[in-house]
C-alpha cells in the first residue's frame, strides 16, 4: 500500500498535464511553428505571448488535435494526441480562436450539445450545464440565438462549453477579447479560480493579463519560443523595471540630470515633460533598486518632492523586444553566449 | 452512439432552425406535383400507378439534394465552427454518419409529405401498392447516392455555391451515365465491358430498376457501395482539410 502511494506521487510530479516536445508545423514552405518546447503542470496559468501571426493559435489546433504536427510530440494528461486523439480531446476544454458558435442554436441548446457530445446526459449534464452557466452569467440570454448576441456574450457562451466538463486542461485562445473591462475581471477571476487543479493555457497581447492570472508566461515569435519565465522575471528583463519615476519643484533640469547621474547604481537619466515642475526617470543599472540611494540624495539637497516611484517593469517594452525581429537575434546571442 | 446521436440530433435541428426546411419542403411538393400531374399527365394517361410520379425524382434530386448537402460541411468551414467541432472528443467518422444521416432523415421527411399523390392514385384506380412502396425506398436510397455526393463536396469547400455548383455537375455524371449521351462517347473504341461498367454506375439505370417493383440486391449493392465510398472519401477530405 506505501509502495503504491509512492508510485502515484512519483507519477504525478513527473508528468505534466501538457507537455510539448520540440512541435514544429508547417503550412507549405512557411514554417508556423519551429521546434517549440514546454510544459504545463497542474496548477499553473500559462500566458502565451507573441504577435499576431507568431504561431500561437496554431500551437493551440496542434494540442487540442485540430491540426496534426509536422514533428515533434505532444502529451496531454500523459497520451501523445496524434496517438489518442479521442482520449485527449476528451480532458481537455477549447476556446478556439474568436470563439466559434453555431449561429443558429440558442445558448442552452449548444451548452447541450456540447456536453451530450461529450458523453454527459440526463442529470449529470443538465448539472454541468447550470453551473457553467452561472460561472459566465448567462442566465439572462439561456434562450436568445447565438447570432443574436453581443460579442462578449458569445465569448462567454464559448467559455462555458469549454469548462462544461470540468476539463484536467483547459486552452484559451484569448479568452477576454472582446469583453468589457467588469467581465474581463470576472473572467481572470473565473481562470483563477479553476487553476488550482487544472492546467491551462491563455494566449493573449494584452500583457496586463499576464500579471492579473498568469504563473508563468512563455513569448513566441516567428514560430519560435524565445522566453519562458514567470511573470515577475518577464518584468524583470524590463528596462524599467526598478527604475524610479521623480518629480520635484525648484530645481533646474541640468541640476537635476547631473546630480542623479553621478550617484552609484544609476545607468540612465531621461527627462520627463511636465508642467511647472522638473521630473525625470532614472534607470538603474542592471536593474537593481536604487529608491534608497535617490532619497538620500533628494533629502540631501532638500528638494520638494511631488512624485516618487519605483516602476516594476514594463511588458510592453520587454515584449517588443523580444518579438522584433533584428532584437531576437541579438537576444538569442546573448542568451547563449 | 449517443455522440452520433448528438450530432444527428444537431444537424436534424439545424435544417428547422433555419427556413431551409420549410423552402426546401414546399419547392419539392411543389416541384413533385407540377411534374406528376402536368408533365407526367398523371390524369390523362389512364393507369393508376406512380410512374410519372418517380419518373421525375432522378432529375428533382439533381438540383435538390446538392441544396441540401451543400451545407453541411461548408457552413461549418465558413463560420469557424469546424474546429469547435472537431476538437471535441467525437471521431470524423461519427461527425460524417450524423450529418449524412441527419439529411438523408430530413429527405424522408419530405419524401413521406407527398403521400397524397399515392392516395390519389389508390382512389382513382387499383394501383400495385407494393411496386409503389419498393419505388418509394428506391427512391430514398437513391436520394442517399446524391447526399453522400453532396456532403463530400461540400467538405471540399467554405463555400457553399461553389459545393452546390459542383454536386450538381458531379451529380448529373453519375444521373446520366447509363443513357445514350455519355455511352456514345465510349461505345466506339472501348471494350463492351467498359461500356457496361460506366452503366452500370448510373443513378437511373439503378433507380427504375427498383421502380418496377424488385429491389434486386445488386441495386442495393451498388447504392450501398457508392454511399460509402463517397462518406469515405468525405471523412478523409475532413481529415486532411479541417485547419484549411
Amino acid at each position: 500500500m506505501p509502495r503504491g502511494k509512492i508510485v502515484n506521487q512519483g507519477e504525478v510530479h513527473m508528468t505534466a498535464l501538457i507537455e510539448i516536445e520540440s512541435l514544429t508545423k508547417r503550412f507549405g514552405p512557411f514554417v508556423a511553428v519551429d521546434k517549440v518546447s514546454f510544459s504545463v503542470d497542474s496548477g499553473e496559468v500559462l500566458g502565451f505571448l507573441g504577435p499576431n501571426g507568431a504561431g500561437k493559435t496554431t500551437t493551440m489546433r496542434v494540442i487540442t488535435g485540430f491540426l496534426p504536427a509536422d514533428g515533434g510530440s505532444v502529451n496531454v494528461c500523459g497520451q501523445d494526441v496524434a496517438e489518442f486523439p479521442i482520449e485527449t480531446r476528451a480532458r481537455i476544454g477549447y476556446l478556439p480562436e474568436g470563439a466559434p458558435l453555431y449561429s443558429d442554436m440558442t445558448a442552452t441548446q449548444l451548452l447541450r450539445f456540447v456536453a451530450s457530445v461529450r458523453g454527459l446526459s440526463g442529470a449529470e449534464a443538465s448539472r454541468r450545464v447550470d453551473w457553467a452557466v452561472a460561472q459566465l452569467g448567462l442566465d439572462s440570454v439561456l434562450d436568445q440565438t447565438i447570432g443574436t448576441l453581443s460579442k462578449g456574450f458569445k465569448r462567454r457562451v464559448g467559455l462555458a462549453q469549454a469548462i462544461l466538463h470540468d476539463p484536467d486542461v483547459l486552452i484559451l485562445d484569448e479568452p477576454t477579447d472582446g469583453l468589457d473591462p467588469n467581465q474581463k475581471h470576472e473572467v481572470r477571476a473565473l481562470i483563477r479560480d479553476m487553476a488550482k487543479d487544472k492546467a491551462i493555457i491563455i494566449s493573449t497581447h494584452i500583457l496586463e493579463e499576464v500579471d492579473a492570472v498568469c504563473t508563468r508566461a512563455i513569448v513566441i515569435s516567428q514560430g519560435k519560443l524565445v522566453a519562458d519565465c514567470t511573470p515577475g522575471e518577464f518584468a524583470a528583463r524590463s528596462r524599467h523595471h526598478n527604475a524610479v519615476v521623480l518629480t520635484v519643484r525648484g530645481v533646474a533640469e541640468d541640476e537635476l540630470r547631473s546630480g542623479l547621474g553621478a550617484l552609484p547604481g544609476v545607468a540612465d537619466v531621461e527627462l520627463r515633460v511636465v508642467e511647472s515642475a522638473s521630473s525625470c526617470i532614472v534607470f538603474p543599472a542592471d536593474g537593481k533598486p536604487i529608491i534608497s540611494v535617490l532619497s538620500r540624495h533628494v533629502q540631501a539637497q532638500g528638494w520638494e518632492i511631488d512624485e516618487l516611484r519605483v516602476e516594476s517593469g514594463r511588458l510592453d517594452d520587454v515584449f517588443r523586444a523580444m518579438t522584433v525581429h533584428d532584437r531576437v537575434v541579438s537576444e538569442r546571442q546573448r542568451a547563449a553566449s | 452512439m449517443s455522440k452520433f446521436g448528438a450530432i444527428f440530433r444537431r444537424e436534424v435541428a439545424a435544417y428547422f432552425a433555419t427556413p431551409v426546411a420549410y423552402v426546401f419542403g414546399v419547392i419539392f411538393l411543389f416541384l413533385t406535383g407540377i411534374f406528376t400531374f402536368y408533365m407526367g399527365d398523371l390524369y390523362g394517361r389512364g393507369q393508376a400507378d406512380l410512374d410519372p410520379f418517380f419518373t421525375w425524382h432522378p432529375w428533382l434530386y439533381l438540383f435538390l439534394i446538392p441544396a441540401l448537402a451543400m451545407r453541411l460541411w461548408a457552413e461549418e468551414r465558413r463560420s469557424g465552427t469546424i474546429e469547435l467541432l472537431m476538437t471535441l472528443p467525437v471521431s470524423v467518422w461519427q461527425v460524417v454518419l450524423g450529418k449524412f444521416f441527419a439529411a438523408w432523415f430530413f429527405t424522408a421527411i419530405a419524401l413521406a409529405l407527398t403521400f397524397p399523390v399515392w392516395i390519389t392514385v389508390n382512389y382513382l384506380g387499383d394501383p400495385d401498392n407494393g411496386v409503389i412502396v419498393a419505388s418509394y425506398v428506391g427512391s430514398l436510397i437513391m436520394a442517399g447516392g446524391f447526399l453522400a455526393i453532396g456532403s463530400c463536396i461540400s467538405a471540399l469547400t467554405s463555400n457553399q455555391v461553389i459545393a452546390f455548383v459542383v454536386a450538381v455537375v458531379v451529380c448529373f455524371l453519375f444521373t446520366v451515365a447509363g443513357l445514350p449521351m455519355v455511352l456514345d462517347v465510349f461505345s466506339g473504341w472501348a471494350p463492351q465491358a467498359v461500356v457496361d461498367t460506366i452503366s452500370s454506375f448510373s443513378f437511373l439505370t439503378n433507380f427504375q430498376d427498383m421502380t418496377k417493383g424488385v429491389i434486386d440486391l445488386r441495386n442495393l449493392v451498388y447504392f450501398a457501395s457508392l454511399i460509402a465510398l463517397w462518406l469515405f472519401v468525405n471523412v478523409a477530405v475532413v481529415e486532411s482539410r479541417k485547419g484549411a
